[in-house]
């Protein structure tokens, strides 16, 4: 087996830089930089040398095979957060025998293929690491501590008990089994589709979650939204002006909303305009803002965009005029931006579901598959024929698709698609 | 007698007799050894053959030309297809047979083959060369040369039989164990393993009292095992049924400690789908009563074999338990039932032909791999049989796949999973049930068995014609279009503004019957119905049979991945110590066979799948 090699934290000027050895040679790497090899798990402070010239003075931390992250015998290099000496170790560590860069996702790879992380494991690993917010945090944490995986048994073994109930009327139809299986069968299948039906209802706010909400600012030119999106943001983001129609492409800002990841959009006054660009303007923002997680009215609704459930009416300029329907908030002089902060963050946690566990596009197409063959056992259990046999079928291709989920089965097409989204390092 | 074959299959029970034919078939000189010449065809216990997923499989040894399902309809006494309300896929015939009938039946079928020679007596030991098969010594110490052997010894292997707590030596009442070969497997480095079955007392029919008994009769139009029998031959009769009742269990319980099972006196794992009697009332305690089918053993035989109560108690309590029976009041027991522990070899050692991995020339099949029943006996008899005459003749393996019949599954269960109580057919073990039906088991396998060299000209030709019926009547039929508002009209669920179909595509409508449809395509009934009822079958699955294909493309792209023999999983790292052991035994072939193992994980077969690439890199 090689032995891999790469930088694991982010590349560019930083206080430290970690470079992670992993594979049989890694021990004999650190030796032949560091002169030695500290004792495992044991941070060390070591002198980096090739060829007799030094690279960098660095903390040396050695993992055995057992208590590494990979499964393999691991060195972590961290030295100063320096491109030039991260560049100098790496190239160092290129010229060492039986050594190679490694690939993208490869730290991981080695992991999943050493038991040390199943697939749900590895992609709430991936979640993590990509988390802003705390939000994002918990729920990849959730996915990482195995809840998909126990959740996935939960559902294996209502799926096998529907299965075994109608395979026993098949097989031991000559034998004394007992009389009315079909009712159970019927009540397992009911409560297995509305448990995936909820997961899968939940998938999109949770796929929201891991890529942030958006909350589009509309409203008719100069009602005020760039001045609302600066004082919301904490600095100046969008040019506001006094004059209508200044904003013409849609503006984004991220930021942390109590956990919650949120990119709010600026989009531009909507309203007629003979104004080409400004034209091209006006339909984006309505395209972008219909698109949006949720909506925040400044000034009434009636601007051709449809008001969707949790959309929220804002009074705007509420320090110049008094009155108005919706939040009253001032984005000059900050009135009310707390309270439509709170309200924002309660109307989008509200739609986060706590036990959510299923969080991928890949878990949600898995559930629909396994949904879809429950509904059709479910059509064929209401027929006048005895069909069990293909009861069992529909029951056995659900079985399936939950496996997927785990990567029981499948194995192939799972990985590709989980490590095509991975980064070098990680 | 001539003292060299090409094969020599030892043991004549179901195993053996499918064995040695298929041998002779495939055109190697055949000895068939056995303990005593009325032990071809003998049954050891249920006098009857099919059944669920076990039908399945006496289809496809016929489709193979197999003896056991012709030699089963000669012998049929009453023929039922269960399941008959259920979809063909699941429908699997069941026969009655008259045990006399059935061994004269079969031993006619032996004593015809040419090639094959039937020699009385004891197979000691099998003579090797370092780990290659030379011949069998017999317990006079004669030797017969051959280039393979196959051992279907069945319960024989250090078989110990238990009437309560009392036990004798035996590979079944009233056979001698075989003590010497079991010896020299052992030693051979085999794993074995220790496995129960059991046998109801046999009752005297003419002191029963029938009347008033419930009686079971056979189907109208009895469904044959053979795709070449017509109807059955021998007269039919009805069985009756009665009932345990709590005086009956109130026996067993108290005499529970007297049982061999239940004293302690039995090792062996029995199989959980065919308890007995005193499981049963332990187990299921809250059941008043358990059904019990009486069914002859022969049309001139008053032996009554008592489905449902097989037995390990003393004889007394049997007795006891037996006369608190509605309509068993008086009966005599003609034979106790009993118990009977035996060695198996562990299956994981055999390849897909059945033969052993390590060694060169034995092949096993039947009960000695851990499996119970004469079908799943005959079946594996038939491939083992097959295979050690190609072997002999320097031919290719001939081997079965999940994928085209209910034996491909069954050998690659057992072969890959090995066994831990005895082993079973049941069609919920084929993963492609749709397509594994009796009903096209011919289509399925004898286009292989007639590459193999094994059907008759016979079956052949027969074979043949059905298959140009039926693709003519499909022709004919996908140029007849229908409307929809015609099949709504016929009572057929369908939108009536939906597009025309052809006939086949509105025969695989739900709810569309063959009936249905003669009504709106009377060219219909100018086809026979035989043709009709497949291409009906086949409709009504097609939609479920594509998915499947797809399934098998994609367990193809996994088996398309080999393993080679010699893979070091001593070099995966991470591999628990379990799993390496478990895939060191089985050596799967394949990534495919690999992920079958029980207790595979998906990072196991990654692991396995990266270093398998990392292979084909290097090669490319
Ligand atoms: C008591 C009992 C109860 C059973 N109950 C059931 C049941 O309820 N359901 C079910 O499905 N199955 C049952 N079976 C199993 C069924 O009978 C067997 O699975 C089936 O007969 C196995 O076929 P076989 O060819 O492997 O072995 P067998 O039919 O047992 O044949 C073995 C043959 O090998 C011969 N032989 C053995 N040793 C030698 C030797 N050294 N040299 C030459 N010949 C030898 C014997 O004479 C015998 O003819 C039962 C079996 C027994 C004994």
């Amino acid at each position: 087996m090689d032995t891999i090699f790469a930088l694991a934290t982010a590349p560019g000027r930083a206080g430290v830089a970690v470079v992670r050895v992993s594979g049989p040679a890694a021990w004999t790497a650190c030796e032949a930089l560091a002169g030695r090899l500290p004792r495992p798990r044991l941070a060390s402070l070591c002198r980096l040398h090739e060829g007799g010239e030094l690279i960098d003075e660095a903390l040396v931390l050695v993992f055995e095979s057992g208590s590494s992250f990979t499964g393999d015998p691991v060195v972590e290099f961290q030295t100063h957060g320096s491109v030039a000496v991260v560049n100098r170790l790496l190239a160092a560590l290129s010229r060492i025998d039986g050594l190679r860069p490694a690939e993208a996702g490869e730290f991981t790879r080695r992991a999943l293929e050493n038991e040390r992380l199943d697939l749900a494991r590895v992609e709430g690993l991936a979640d993590l690491i990509e988390a802003e917010t705390e939000a994002q945090r918990r729920q990849a944490m959730r996915l990482f501590e195995g809840d998909l995986g126990k959740r996935v048994e939960d559902w294996r073994a209502r799926l096998l008990r529907a299965a075994a109930l109608v395979e026993a009327g098949i097989d031991f139809a000559d034998e004394e089994i007992p009389q009315d299986i079909w009712p159970e069968v019927a009540a397992l299948v009911q409560r297995l589709i509305a448990d995936f039906s909820a997961e899968i209802a939940g998938i999109g706010t949770a796929e929201r979650l891991r890529h942030g909400f958006e909350v589009a600012i509309v409203g008719a030119p100069n009602v005020g939204k760039s001045t609302l999106l600066n004082r919301l943001a904490g600095r100046e983001a969008a040019i506001t002006s006094e004059f209508a129609g200044t904003t013409r492409d849609v503006i984004e800002v991220r930021m942390d909303l109590g956990g919650l990841p949120v990119t709010l959009l600026d989009t531009a006054g909507l309203r007629e305009t003979e104004d080409v660009i400004e034209a091209i303007g006006v339909t984006r923002a309505r395209e972008r803002a219909e698109a949006a997680d949720l909506r925040l009215f400044l000034g009434g609704e009636d601007l051709g965009i449809s008001l969707q459930a949790g959309d929220i009416l804002v009074a705007p300029k509420a320090d110049l005029q008094p009155g108005g329907g919706g939040l009253r908030v001032s984005g000059r002089t900050g009135e009310g931006v707390d309270a439509l902060l709170a309200e924002i963050q309660r109307e989008l946690s509200d739609r986060l579901g706590a036990t959510q566990t299923a969080v991928r596009l890949r878990h949600g197409e898995a559930l629909v598959r396994a949904v879809t063959a429950l509904d059709s056992a479910t059509e064929l259990l209401y027929m006048p024929e005895d069909v069990a046999e293909l009861i069992a079928e529909q029951i056995r291709q659900a079985i399936r698709a939950v496996d997927s989920l785990v990567g029981r089965i499948g194995v192939e097409d799972v990985l590709g698609e989980i490590f095509a989204s991975f980064c070098i390092g990680k | 007698m001539k003292h060299d074959f090409d094969v020599i299959v030892v043991g004549g029970g179901h195993a053996g007799c499918d064995a040695a034919a298929a041998a002779a078939r495939a055109g190697a000189s055949v000895a068939l050894v056995t303990l005593k010449l009325q032990d071809l065809g003998t049954m050891s216990c249920n006098p009857a053959i099919g059944g669920l997923g076990k039908g399945h499989l006496v289809r496809e040894i016929d489709a193979l030309d197999g003896l056991m399902g012709r030699v089963a309809d000669r012998a049929g006494i009453q023929f039922r297809l269960l399941n008959r309300k259920k979809g063909p896929a699941v429908q699997g015939p069941r026969s009655q047979a008259d045990r006399k009938l059935y061994r004269a039946a079969m031993t006619q079928e032996i004593t015809e083959y040419q090639r094959l020679t039937v020699i009385e007596g004891e197979v000691a030991s099998l003579v090797l060369d370092g780990r290659t098969l030379r011949g069998v010594r017999f317990g006079d110490d004669a030797e017969v040369t051959a280039r393979a052997v196959v051992l279907t010894t069945g319960t024989f292997l250090n078989g110990l039989i238990h009437i309560g707590d009392e036990k004798s030596p035996g590979g079944r009442m009233g056979g001698r164990p075989s003590i010497g070969l079991a010896e020299q497997i052992k030693s051979m480095g085999l794993a074995t393993g220790r496995l129960k079955t059991g046998t109801p007392p046999r009752l005297d029919g003419r002191t029963i009292d029938w009347d008033g008994l419930e009686e079971q009769s056979g189907d109208d139009d009895p469904a044959m095992f053979s795709f070449l029998s017509s109807g059955p031959v021998a007269r039919q009769i009805s069985c009756r049924i009665t009932h345990t009742n709590e005086r009956t269990h109130d026996i067993i319980r108290q005499n529970l400690s007297r049982s061999a099972m239940y004293g302690g006196h039995i090792e062996g794992v029995g199989p959980r789908y065919c308890p007995s009697i005193e499981d049963k009332v332990v187990r299921f305690s809250e059941k008043a009563s358990h059904q019990i089918f009486l069914e002859p053993e022969g049309l001139d035989d008053p032996t009554i074999y008592p489905n449902g109560i097989s037995t390990s108690l003393p004889q007394d309590v049997q007795e006891a338990y037996v006369r608190s029976i509605r309509g068993l009041e008086n009966v005599a027991i003609l034979q106790p039932g009993y118990a009977i522990e035996y060695d198996y070899l562990d299956p994981r050692g055999l390849d897909l032909t059945l033969a052993l991995k390590d060694h060169e020339g034995i092949f096993l099949a039947g009960q000695i791999n851990g499996t119970t029943g004469y079908e799943e006996a005959a079946a594996q008899g038939l491939v083992a049989g097959l295979n050690a005459a190609r072997f002999a003749l320097g031919q290719d393996p001939a081997q079965l796949q999940r994928s085209d019949s209910y034996i491909g599954v069954m050998i690659d269960d057992l072969v890959t999973q090995g066994v831990s109580e005895p082993y079973r057919m049941f069609t919920s073990r084929a993963e492609y049930r749709l397509s594994l039906r009796a009903d096209n088991a011919d289509q399925r396998l004898t286009p292989l068995g007639i590459a193999w060299d094994l059907v008759s000209d016979a079956r052949k030709r027969a074979f043949d014609a059905k298959l140009e019926r039926i693709d003519a009547a499909r022709e004919i039929l996908g140029e007849i279009s229908v409307s929809s508002r015609a099949l709504n009209g016929a009572g057929i669920r369908v939108n009536p503004d939906g597009p025309r179909r052809n006939a086949l595509e509105s025969l695989a409508l739900p709810g569309a019957g063959i009936g249905a449809l003669t009504q709106l395509v009377p060219e219909l009934a100018g086809f026979d119905p035989v043709t009709l009822e497949q291409i009906g079958r086949d409709a009504m699955y097609e939609s479920y049979l594509q998915r499947q294909r797809k399934d098998v493309e994609a367990l193809q792209r996994d088996e398309s991945w080999e393993i080679p023999g010699d893979f070091r999983y001593e070099d995966l790292q991470g591999l628990s110590a379990e799993l390496q052991g478990k895939l060191k035994r089985v050596k799967p072939r394949t990534l495919a066979h690999a992920g079958r193992i029980e207790g595979m994980t998906p990072a196991a077969l990654t692991l396995i799948l990266a270093h398998l690439r990392r292979g084909e890199r290097k090669r490319a």
